[in-house]
Formats: structure tokens, sequence, C-alpha cells
């Protein structure tokens, strides 16, 4: 591919006390990629997000996003510039309606003050206005905007992992990062999650990074793999490349064997 | 030699820091708590000791020993009947639920006896002793001498012994100790009644050395050994002890130096650099929120 | 949080009509000193419980020292008034801003903390303020400083409407929708784009700025202002009624800051019952009801569950 990168990890890891969580990583990610990143459980998959999208600033190497280092920025801007998230336990409002947590993502892309919506300025109706029915339009999207006015607690599993999606792709996000989005879910709802990623790729010209634990999952949707032991890379290629590889067959294995 | 004899006052103030701070440090270590009602337990047990001495006529010593058990069957019951529903609340419903429990002991007991002080009986007489040129206070010897048994006692129970054992599989890991068999309801009473025995013992040299009780003085000791429990790492026993005698100390320096009324601040401000700069406190290890 | 942008103008009316009603009974001595001094007390809580709420209920953050701000607010203005002969509205609004400017130097430190530590961080925090001005002898030290009485019914009136006004507007904003996903999750939040931060040293300067207010009016209606006044204690006054009343419902701060009004202005005379009263009710509230009286709940919900068919919060079943 001649395309310039998407997303650039050259080098980068992180430490937290003696204890090297993950080191060495590099990711390159092209626009409109589809990309996974497995690897056993504890082999610093989550954690690899965290050091993306700035919960963690590394200690080493660099992140570079459209072209920008971007380690050390707060996971806010990281968001604002274009990169967003969900999360391996679902992270939702709880208690806040499924429409107010679209409009969270909404937030920072109205205009209107605080001072505007405390003096109520006709630019903060104007604005409220524009980011409510942007807000339904994306639910609808979804399929979610008959549960609108429902709080977000109140949602079954399934489709609190879809507006967890839609939230997260509601921030406007060129690329998107998904943390383990079918666990905990049963084979109906993954294939209905698989049909919702690849229709949202389509849709919203994403490039996604996927992280998955079942590797059959992965292997069926993803381009491009890179495969996570023990804080490091092992491989990374096309799937079937992967699947035939044996040092990853050996990690994971090993992960059934010894532990 | 007055440098020796301030030294002397900061570690026998801090001492008493360090008793309070030690039941602070053990409850939250273990549920996670800030037990507000532990500076009341303190009180009462400066007001038990002082029953037991004019009413009873006891010894201070069979006093301070008496004051002990009975703090130590307070702090029981008020974990049992306040704290122990709230093991899967928020710890702000906890932490609410503790004030509540602090303002209820103390208004309670003035509702019941009054809100007048009481001058607690001079045991020792003006007793002193020379060391070094120094002139020291027999009860601040005393003071040093109780608190330092304590501490290798509480050292001995938490190290040496099943129930210490128990404390710290608990404090560690609640579910895997549960598990393990051991029975975490009674370990988490164990630790309030050694916290509340403590403060109990701390209330009574407290009542000793500064001859002064009253209903509200458990707020702003209780306040400090908090205090003291964060600077040393809160739910680390050591660092309550170096934190309650770094914090009598630093006190006293505050007053011998000449700002007296600003003594009381030295603690809040203390408090607010370590919860800034190093919120694990001296001895903490820091953790952070897993994502 | 849900819009109630219609029932915004007739309930402006009716608290407009209320006052005029309120003050034509003082005008005309039928509402007596005593009776026109406890709608001040109701007023000055209520502005205490609302802009507690905001920081509290709305954001999250738990702040143990908010009678920190209000003393700020009251020994400020009464400098204003006492010492420089200014206007009262002069010496409310320095009042507020000076305390905003606190809330600011204590929030930008306090605020990385979270839950426990940000209370006692708050509590501590409080505790300085209260003993600055212990130790300044320009504003009397422990023995205080007189006051004149200038509060009234008309300025205690207007300042709860503007708190609760600027306070509502803030909360029905995208700029509450960001501060309310904070309380709900902040990780979250901030991989939603939100500057956690900003929000949260806004909520508290916003809220300081309004305790400084009711300082002020507190300070001007007693004709002395000490420093223990604004103890532990006072601080605990506040948090009760926004717990009572529902951690993130500002209808209810209102209600339970009218009711422990009543209940504590009752009990004047008795101090330890009042005080036992409210540890227990703190207690009982955690126990059994953690969510306070209201929960998240607005008193409008209800008004709108009677037209509608059944509330919002109990659609569990009807999702398939």
């Amino acid at each position: 591919m001649e395309k310039t990168p998407l997303l650039e990890v050259k080098q980068a890891g992180i430490q937290f006390g003696g204890l090297k969580a993950v080191q060495n990583l590099n990711l390159v990610l092209y626009p409109g990629e589809l990309v996974g990143l497995i690897g056993p459980n504890g082999a610093g998959k989550t954690t690899s997000f965290n050091l993306l999208t700035g919960v963690y600033v590394p200690t080493e190497g660099d992140v570079v996003f459209q072209g920008k280092r971007i380690n050390g920025i707060a996971p806010y801007k990281v968001t604002q510039s274009g990169m967003s998230r969900t999360f391996q336990n679902i992270r939702l409002f709880r208690d806040m309606t499924v429409l107010d947590n679209v409009k969270v993502a909404y937030h920072a892309l109205a205009k209107h003050t605080m001072l505007a919506s405390i003096l109520r300025l006709p630019s903060h109706f104007a604005g409220e206005k524009k980011m409510e029915e942007d807000a339904i339009e994306f639910l609808k999207i979804f399929r979610l905007d008959r549960y609108k006015d429902e709080l977000a607690k109140n949602l079954p599993y399934g489709q609190q992992r879809r507006l967890e999606i839609a939230r997260a792709l509601a921030a406007n996000p060129k690329l998107l990062l998904l943390d383990e989005p079918a666990a905990g879910m049963n084979p109906q709802e993954t294939h209905d999650l698989m049909e919702l990623i690849a229709f949202i790729r389509k849709k919203f010209d994403l490039t996604i990074l996927l992280i998955e634990h079942d590797m059959n999952l992965v292997m069926g949707v993803c381009e491009r793999i890179y495969v996570l032991d023990h804080g490091q890379l092992l491989a990374e290629g096309p799937p079937e490349v992967i699947r035939n590889d044996p040092k990853v067959i050996e990690a994971y294995l090993g992960e059934e064997v010894t532990e | 030699m007055e440098i020796i004899q301030q030294i002397l006052n900061g570690i026998s103030v801090g001492s008493i820091y360090a008793l309070i701070a030690l039941g602070y440090t053990m409850v939250y270590g273990i549920i996670k708590l800030i037990n507000f009602a532990h500076g009341d337990v303190f009180m009462l047990g400066a007001f038990i000791g002082f029953y037991a001495i004019t009413q009873f006529q006891m010894n201070f010593f069979v006093a301070l020993i008496f004051s002990m058990a009975i703090t130590a069957l307070i702090g029981v019951l008020i974990e049992r009947i306040a704290y122990k529903r709230l093991r899967n609340a928020t710890r702000i419903a906890a932490l609410i639920t503790a004030i509540g429990v602090s303002l209820l002991i103390e208004y309670g007991f003035i509702y019941i006896r009054g809100a007048q002080p009481e001058a607690y009986p001079d045991v020792f007489g003006r007793q002193s002793v020379s060391l070094f040129g120094a002139t020291i206070d027999m009860k601040a010897v005393l003071i040093l001498s109780v608190s330092v048994i304590l501490m290798l006692l509480l050292q001995f129970i938490v190290h040496k012994t099943k129930t210490g054992k128990a404390m710290r599989a608990v404090s560690h890991d609640t579910e895997a100790a549960k598990l393990m068999g051991i029975n975490v309801d009674n370990t988490i009473s164990a630790t309030f009644a050694i916290g509340s025995a403590l403060a109990g013992a701390a209330g009574v040299i407290f009542g000793l050395y500064y001859t002064k009780i009253d209903p509200l003085m458990g707020v702003i000791p209780g306040l400090k050994a908090f205090v003291a429990a964060v600077l040393g790492g809160i739910g680390i026993i050591p660092g309550a002890m170096v934190g309650g005698l770094i914090l009598g100390l630093v006190e006293t320096f505050v007053s011998a130096i000449g700002f007296s009324l600003w003594r009381d601040a030295a603690a809040f401000i203390i408090l607010i650099l370590i919860l800034i700069f190093r919120p694990s406190g001296i001895f903490g290890k820091n953790s952070r929120e897993k994502v | 949080m849900k819009r109630h942008s219609k029932a915004f103008w007739p309930l402006l009316i009716a608290a407009l009509v209320f006052y005029a009603i309120v003050q034509g009974l003082i005008m005309t001595d039928m509402l007596g000193a005593y009776h026109t001094n406890t709608l001040i007390f109701i007023a000055i809580n209520i502005i205490l419980a609302v802009s507690l709420h905001l920081v509290i209920g709305i954001t999250g953050q738990f702040s143990i020292g908010h009678a920190g701000f209000m003393a700020v607010g009251a020994y400020l203005s009464a400098i204003v008034t006492m010492k420089f002969d200014l206007p009262f509205v002069v010496a409310i609004i320095v009042g507020g801003l000076v305390a905003a400017l606190a809330g600011l130097i204590v929030g930008i430190p306090s605020l990385r903390l979270r839950g426990d530590y940000l209370a006692i961080a708050t509590l501590g925090f409080a505790e300085i303020i209260r003993i600055i001005f212990l130790n300044i002898d320009y504003v009397g030290g422990a023995a205080g400083m007189q006051v004149s009485k200038m509060t009234d019914w008309t300025y205690t009136f207007f300042f709860m409407l503007i708190t609760i006004l600027v306070i509502v507007n803030f909360t029905r904003s995208r700029h509450g929708i960001a501060a309310l996903s904070i309380r709900e999750d902040e990780i979250a939040s901030d991989a939603m784009g939100i500057n956690t931060t900003y929000y949260k040293v806004v909520a508290f300067v916003i809220g300081a700025f309004f305790a400084g207010v009711a300082g002020a009016l507190f300070s001007h209606n007693f004709y002395i202002v000490l420093p223990s006044q604004f103890g532990f204690l006072k601080s605990v006054d506040i948090l009760i009624l926004v717990v009572l009343g529902g951690l993130g419902s500002l209808s209810g701060a209102i209600i339970s800051a009218i009711f422990l009004t009543l209940v504590s202005t009752f009990l004047q005379d008795y101090p330890e019952t009042r005080m036992i009263i409210y540890s227990l009710v703190l207690i009982i509230v955690m126990l059994y009801r953690p969510q306070g009286l209201m929960g998240t709940k607005e008193i409008t919900d209800y008004f709108r569950g009677w037209t509608s068919k059944g509330g919002k919060d109990n659609g569990k079943d009807t999702i398939t």
C-alpha cells in the first residue's frame, strides 16, 4: 500500500513500576483498513489501546496519528482529533438516557458557549436543537431511536454494546478502536455485531482496530492481524498466515496447557 | 535543653495521633471506609477512663484496660449496626453514614450528659525525671511507654496470630480470603475492636496529658489522626505510626516558633500537600484505576 | 436529565408572583419579622443546597467543604460593606467572586483526586480557610466582626432565583450533559471528548460563587460574622440538604432545604436534638434509601407521570 498511514505506532511501550506491560509495539494502520489485535489474556491488548488513546502516556516510543505525534496528550484531545473507542466492560453513562449518551459525544462538535446557555441566548437554543436532531438521526441509523428516552442501564446487554459503538461513532472518528465488542455475546448477537461493524465501516468510511479474544471471529472479518503476547508483538499478517504461524499457535496453546 | 523537651512533647502528642491513626488505617485497609466516628470512639474512651477512675476508684492502668475493652465493644457495635450493610454501597454512601454516626455519638452523648467539660484526675501528680539536663514530665514518659507497648502488641497480633493473618488476607483481597475459608465478618469485627481499643487507650492518655476532656474533643484529634494515616500511607500500619509522630513533631515545632494559632492549619496543609503530590503516602505504592 | 423548557416560563412567573405576595405581606406588616426571617433562611439554604447540588449531584465531585466558600463570601462581603461602605449588592457580588476565586484555587489541585480522597481534601481546605480568618486581626479574629443587617427578603429572593436559573440553565445545556457524564463515568467521559478537568473546575467554581453569595446574605443577616460559624458542621448542614433530597435532583435539594430549615427553626432551642435528628437522617437515608428522597428525578417528572402513561424509569419490560 502506498498511502500514508492513518496511525503509526513506533516502538511504543509502557512500564508500571518495574513491570514492562507493553514494549516495542509497532503498528501501522492505513485508511479504510479493518485490523485485528489479538492475544491471550493479559497479553497487553487493552493496555495498548490505552497507550493509543492517551489514557496512559507511553514511557518509550511514539504514537503518530494523522501525521501528528500524540503521545502524552489528554484522552479527550485524542478523541477530538478523530480517534474514539469502546471499552471492554461497557462504560455507558448508565443513569443518563440513550439520547443523552449520544449527545455527550456531540458536545465537542457543538459551539454554543456556557454563557449563552446560562443566559438562554438564541445560540443556545439553536445549538441544543441541532444537537438533539443530529443525535436522534444518529440513533435511527443504529435502530436505537425507539429507546431514546430510556436510561442506558435499562437496555438489554446487546443493545448496550450497540449504543456504546454508536456513541463512539457520534464523536465523528476517523479511527475507531473496539475493545472486545463481542465479549459476553451469544452467537446470534455476535453475528449481528459483525454485520454492524461491516455496515458502519462502509457508511462512515472508517478505519477500525479491533481487539478480540476469540480468534475465529477476528479471522473472519479482519484483513490484517497483529498478535500480542507478554506485552510484545508476536506476529503480524493476514489471517491465513497468522492461523498457521507456529508461534501464535504455541502462544494460544501455551495459555491453555500451562496456565 | 529546650529542644529536647519540645521533641519529647512532639513525640507524646504524636504517639496519641499514632494510636488513633492505627484504627483509621486498619479500618480503611480492610473495608475502604474513612471511619469518621473513630475520633468519637477516642472521646468515649477518654470519658470511660475518667468515670472508671473517679466513680469506680480504679487504678490508672486498670482504667486504661477497662476503657479499651469497652471501646472495643463500641467499635464492634458501630460496625455491626451501621457499616455492615454498606459493604456493597458506594464509598461516598459509606462516608456519609460515617459522618452521621460521628455526629450521632457526639450529640447523643451531649444529650445524655451535657456538653460541660471534665477535669481529668491528676493520677501521677507533677513528677518529673531529669534526662541529659532536661526536665521531663513523667506523664510524657508514661504516654510514650503505653504507646510503644500497644504498638508492639499490635505488631505481634497482626503478624503472629491467626486473627492478624486473617486481617491481612481480608485487606489484601476480601473475595479470595472468603474462598479460603476466612470468616470475613468476624475479621472485620476484630479489626474494629482492635482499632477502637487503641483509640480508647489514646483517649485515656490524652485526658491524662491535657487534663481537660469534653464531648467534642474527638473531632480535631480524629481529623488529625486521619491526616497522619494518609501521611504514612493509608492502610499501612507502620505508616500510621510514623505519620502520627511526624504530625506531632510538626505541630509542636509550629507552636514553638510562635505560630500556635496556626498549629491546627499545619495538619491540613500537610494533608493537602500529601494528597496532591503523593496520595499514596510515605510508605504507599501508587495504584491507578483499571480501565 | 430531561428537558422541561415548556415549564420554564410558567415556573418563573409563579416564582415572581410568590415573591410579590410575600413582599406585599411584609410591607403591610402582615408577615412578622420571625416568619420573614424563616423565609430568608430557607432561601439562603436553597442557594447553598442548589450550589452544592451542581458540584455533587450533577458533576459527581464529592465536596464536604462548602462552608469554606461560604465563609469567604461572608467575610469579603462584610469587609466591602463595613470597611468600604459600598452598597450591599456590590458586597454580595464581590463575596461571590472571591469565593469563586477560592473555588478555583482549591479546585485545580484537589479535583484530580477522586471519591473520599477529594472529600477529605475539600474538608481540609475549608478548615484552612476558617483558620486563616481566625488569624486575621483585620476581621476580628476569633471574636468576629460586627456586620449591619442588610439582608432582606428582596435581596435573598432574587439571588436565590438567579442561583436556580443559572444552575438549571447550565444543567440543561450541552455543558450540563458534559458535567453529568463525568458523574456517570469519568473515564468514558474523557474518551468521548469531554475535557473533564475543565468541567469539574467550572462546576466547582460556579458552586463556590453561589456559596459565597449565600455567605454574604448569611453574614448580613446575623449582625456578626465569626469563624466558628463556618466549621465542618456547617458543611455537613449543607451536605445533608443535597443527600436527603437525592444526589442529582435539583428539586429534591430545594424541597429538603425548605423542609430541614423548618425543622431546624422549630428546634432552634434544642441544638442537640437537631443534630441528633440530622445525624439519624444521614444514617437512615444512606442505609435504606441511598439515592435520597427523589433519586435523580425532578418534581416535574412526577407530574408528567400523571399525565402520560407511566414513568420512564420503569419501562424495563417494554424493551424486547
